[in-house]
């Protein structure tokens, strides 16, 4: 990582205006976007539009075909290209041909993308972005820092001080007046410009329409009082059918904004009558910049599903924090890097796609059902077979690959730790490390690793058998977590071995790109997990689970390893996660709480891969409702705690402040206890508790109730 | 139960518009002079009104409409309509569950006279009230117009801090007058 890129991570961390503001708005978001699709099926409706611009994704050629015959044959001019350079060529010279000194445009990311403004302008012609947040950041020079709302990151002083310097001295930071006064001076703008530039949400081939909607009326401007308009469409807005327009005009004002429609929606189809009677120049430009070539990529093609309505900022914790800006590029957030990593370069994604934690929020609010976690981590994979890894990289991954290694290791750095540790925990790291440490404390080693302490416990011999995956974190740090599991278990008649040859769930190595490393972390568990005959895999790590059930197959399948496949969906299918098995156990009547037991309150935090892809939330809180507590939930239950496997060590300075919302969170219930399913939040939370001082315990569903059963 | 009209009403008057409804066309031209009086519209520059024919002005008599509203005009160019406090103009649908607007927009008076001047006032036939998107989609044709509009509440902003302002580059005002019987003359 750059030290430019650390800065400017830095930079937005610590401007409170930014993420105040960010902040703000994504609170608020979360609950306008719900009502705003109160009596609408989102599910349904982003099904829908997945189907068809998934559809079109594979079909760009032929639509685009279509899109031109129709377009053409109602007068319109149709320029198609791969190009951008030829994009900027080709509206230069209709500029020149034309004698158009100045240039109205309308919000369009395309032609931010083909860096079209700067161009024009050194061709000495005035071009005026309408949208007030795009003005705003022009007259600042600077770029938009999200993409619905491009001046997000700026206050109403910063705003009226921009307006006086470049427009007109004396301007007062009062937000209704700046929005008068950028009426009037953009009014004059409208009505002498001799071009308009427009882009669009949607280009229909059926019927060669535009649809193109916004709030301000600017659109509507821009495409009546010019002469000429031409409008910028990536091909990846082309849509088949008319009717295709109806699930996105429904998703898009209400997944952006939280409205039900925007003020405007145009649906331009063909040359309209200038205010002088003569018929207007419409130019569409159908831009492609890799588009294609993305549509022909099996693992990125969905990447064209994207709607552009920005909710995958929204809702990324991350994003919250560090805005637009660090991003460095046009397109932002999640699915800004995926855009970035091909409109722009791969390379250009290296820095930012670390910036993603891997939570999943956003992939549950994207309306076009992308998954953009996952195909972050495949630019992951990518740029890591392109380097290569790091010497370290290879050197960390061959220690937590060999077990035997790794333990001895820890071991002894838990030896050597011993008058760093306190109480179970470490507080100060010297050195480097010190960051780590900072802002949580970090469990210290146990001094027995829990497949040492296994084999102590004593269990009566049952037919029905299930083995125990325990990961790295219940292994070395949180053995106590390992031997509740057993107990409940045993209690509900099961018994538990632990195979020995199991090994790092793979997760870290894939989370950084490695999958070569996984796929081999994968087959080794396989074949241990599988080696006995087991009705369940259990795991009390969902991170691990996840590996088990779904990323071993996932890995396999990335690398073409199809010979590993069956053996991987034989172990998926037994792999169940803690809180899912214990539910059964005791909807089955095999496992039963002591009668009428009053715990008190307890407040529960959603670890990400629990809830988002095992879908797992319920259970939990049925069995600590069962169990006799009280559940006082807390706001944002289901927001990541900054943990993020390795992610708190890469960037700490992001990490903190998502733990110490996630901190606020839970003391603001007054719970005097948190529950949760995974022991990598355990390690976060617990550690954020410790230095932040709250009496507040910390503790895995297991632990909680491995004491309470009949 | 509500009614459609009743949910258009809450939806578009969630988002700054403001509902009016009339029996007749008789009782919704006596709300628009007035309206338009109140407004202080007048024969000067900026306080001008403009109406951009449609069919409710058929069987108006639109020169004693002048008379009565000085600086009211019919003869929608771009330069009177940049000049006017208030346009009016007729629109072709409602959608009810959005409280939307819906046009073919396609002559350039149309569009002018909703967004330029700084109110619109906007005429609507109570029964061309359609429930949701669906309906609307199956009206209106893009292959027979190449411009149509969806107009929903007035022109707003949320750029500066979030703030919602009424009334940037489009109007900041949006009336609509339903008419439940368009026959009935002055």
């Amino acid at each position: 990582m750059r030290k430019e890129f650390r800065e400017s991570i830095n930079t937005a961390l610590h401007n409170p205006n930014l993420t105040g503001a960010l902040g703000r708005f994504s609170e608020a978001y979360r609950i306008s976007r719900e009502k705003a699709y109160e009596g609408i099926d989102f599910e349904a409706v982003r099904t829908q539009i997945a189907e068809r611009k998934g559809y079109a994704a594979s079909h760009l050629d032929e639509l685009a075909e279509r899109f031109t015959q129709q377009a053409e044959a109602r007068g319109a001019k149709v320029f198609r290209t791969d190009d951008p350079a030829k994009v900027r060529e080709y509206i230069l010279e209709l500029a020149q041909r034309n004698d158009v000194k100045s240039i109205v445009k309308s919000k369009s990311m395309a032609s931010e993308e083909i860096h079209l403004n700067p161009y024009l302008e050194k061709a000495g012609i005035e071009v005026r972005e309408t949208d007030l947040g795009e003005w705003i950041v022009q007259l600042a020079k600077q770029t938009p820092s999200h993409m619905v709302m491009p001046a997000i990151h700026m206050t109403k002083e910063e705003v009226a001080e921009v307006f006086s310097q470049e427009v007109e001295a004396g301007q007062m930071p009062d937000i209704p007046k700046l929005v008068k006064f950028a009426r009037g001076k953009l009014r004059t703008k409208f009505l002498s410009a001799g071009m308009g530039i427009t882009g669009a949400n949607i280009a229909v081939a059926e019927t060669g329409s535009l649809v193109i909607i916004t709030n301000e009326g600017n659109a509507r401007l821009v495409t009546t009082l010019p002469r000429i308009h031409v409008a910028i469409v990536g091909i990846e807005k082309l849509m088949s059918d008319f009717a295709d327009v109806v699930p996105v005009l429904t998703a898009l004002p209400r997944s952006a904004t939280a409205q039900l429609l925007t003020s405007y929606v145009s649906i331009i189809s063909g040359p309209v009558p200038n205010t002088d009677g003569s018929p207007k120049q419409l130019h569409i430009i159908l831009m492609d910049n890799r588009r294609t070539e993305m549509s022909q990529d099996p693992k990125f093609k969905q990447a064209l599903q994207c709607i552009r309505c920005a909710s995958c900022l929204n809702v990324c914790p991350v994003f919250r924090l560090v805005g637009g800006h660090v991003f460095g590029k046009i397109y932002t957030g999640g699915i800004g890097t995926i855009l970035t990593a091909w409109f722009d370069a791969l390379k250009s994604s290296d820095e930012i796609q670390s910036l993603c934690i891997q939570c999943g929020n956003c992939t549950q609010m994207c309306p076009g059902k992308i998954d953009i976690p996952g195909l972050i981590l495949e630019l992951r994979r990518r740029l890591a077979v392109e380097k290569g890894q790091t010497v370290a990289q290879k050197a960390i991954f061959s220690v937590v690959n060999n077990r035997k290694l790794f333990h001895s290791m820890l071991r002894t750095a838990s030896l050597v730790q011993k008058p760093l540790a306190k109480d179970g925990f470490i507080r100060h790291l010297p050195f480097f490390l010190s960051d780590m440490t900072e802002f949580r404390s970090l469990p210290a080693i146990a001094d027995v690793p829990f497949r040492d302490k296994f084999k102590q416990i004593e269990q009566p011999k049952q037919k029905e058998k299930a083995a125990f995956y325990s990961g790295c974190l219940i292994d070395f740090a949180y053995p106590e977590m390992g031997e509740a599991v057993v107990k409940i278990l045993n209690r509900a008649g099961i018994e538990v071995i632990f195979p020995e040859g199991q090994t790092c769930c793979g997760a870290p190595a894939r989370f950084s790109g490695a999958y070569e490393v996984a796929a081999q972390n994968a087959s080794d568990n396989i074949k241990a997990l599988l080696k006995q005959d087991v009705e369940y895999v259990i795991s009390a790590c969902p991170t691990c689970t996840v590996a088990l059930k779904h990323d071993f197959i996932a890995n396999f399948e990335s690398l073409g390893q199809t010979e590993s496949l069956p053996r991987a969906r034989e172990l998926a299918e037994k792999v169940v996660d803690f809180s899912t098995l214990v539910k059964k156990l005791v909807d089955e009547g095999r496992l039963t709480f002591k009668e009428g037991q009053q715990l008190g309150k307890v407040t529960y935090h959603d670890s990400c891969h629990l809830k988002r892809t095992l879908n797992v939330s319920q259970q939990p809180r049925e069995l600590l409702t069962k169990a006799g507590y009280e559940i006082s939930e807390m706001y944002e239950a289901d927001m990541c705690c900054g943990m993020g496997g390795s992610y708190s060590m890469k960037l700490p300075e992001i990490s903190a402040p998502i733990l110490e919302r996630k901190l606020k969170n839970i003391k603001e219930t007054g719970a005097p206890l948190v529950v949760m399913d995974c022991p990598g939040c355990v390690m976060q939370i617990r550690g954020g508790i410790d230095k932040d001082g709250a009496e507040i315990k910390v503790e895995h569903t297991a632990q909680r109730l491995a004491d309470e059963l009949e | 139960m509500t009614s459609i009209f009743d949910n258009f009403k809450l939806r578009a008057e969630a988002v700054s518009a403001e509902v009016h409804r009339f029996p007749h066309k008789t009782a919704a031209l006596t709300f628009i002079v007035q309206y338009l009086q109140e407004a202080g519209v007048a024969d000067s520059p900026q306080s001008y009104a403009v109406w951009a024919d449609c069919p409710f002005l058929r069987g108006v008599n639109q020169e004693r409409l002048t008379k009565q509203v000085p600086g009211l005009s019919f003869a929608v160019t771009r330069e009177r309509a940049a000049a006017s406090k208030v346009g009016i103009s007729q629109l072709d649908w409602a959608m009810a569950n959005t409280g939307s607007l819906i046009q073919d927009a396609a002559p350039v008076d149309r569009r002018l006279v909703s967004t330029l001047p700084s109110i619109h006032i906007a005429i609507v036939e109570t029964n061309r009230l359609l429930p949701d998107m669906p309906a609307v989609f199956s009206k209106i044709r893009p292959e027979q117009t190449n411009y149509i509009s969806f107009i929903t509440g007035p022109s707003r902003t949320a750029d500066i801090e979030r703030v919602l302002t009424i009334g940037v580059h489009g109007p900041e005002k949006l009336i609509i007058v339903f008419v439940d019987d368009m026959a009935g003359v002055n």
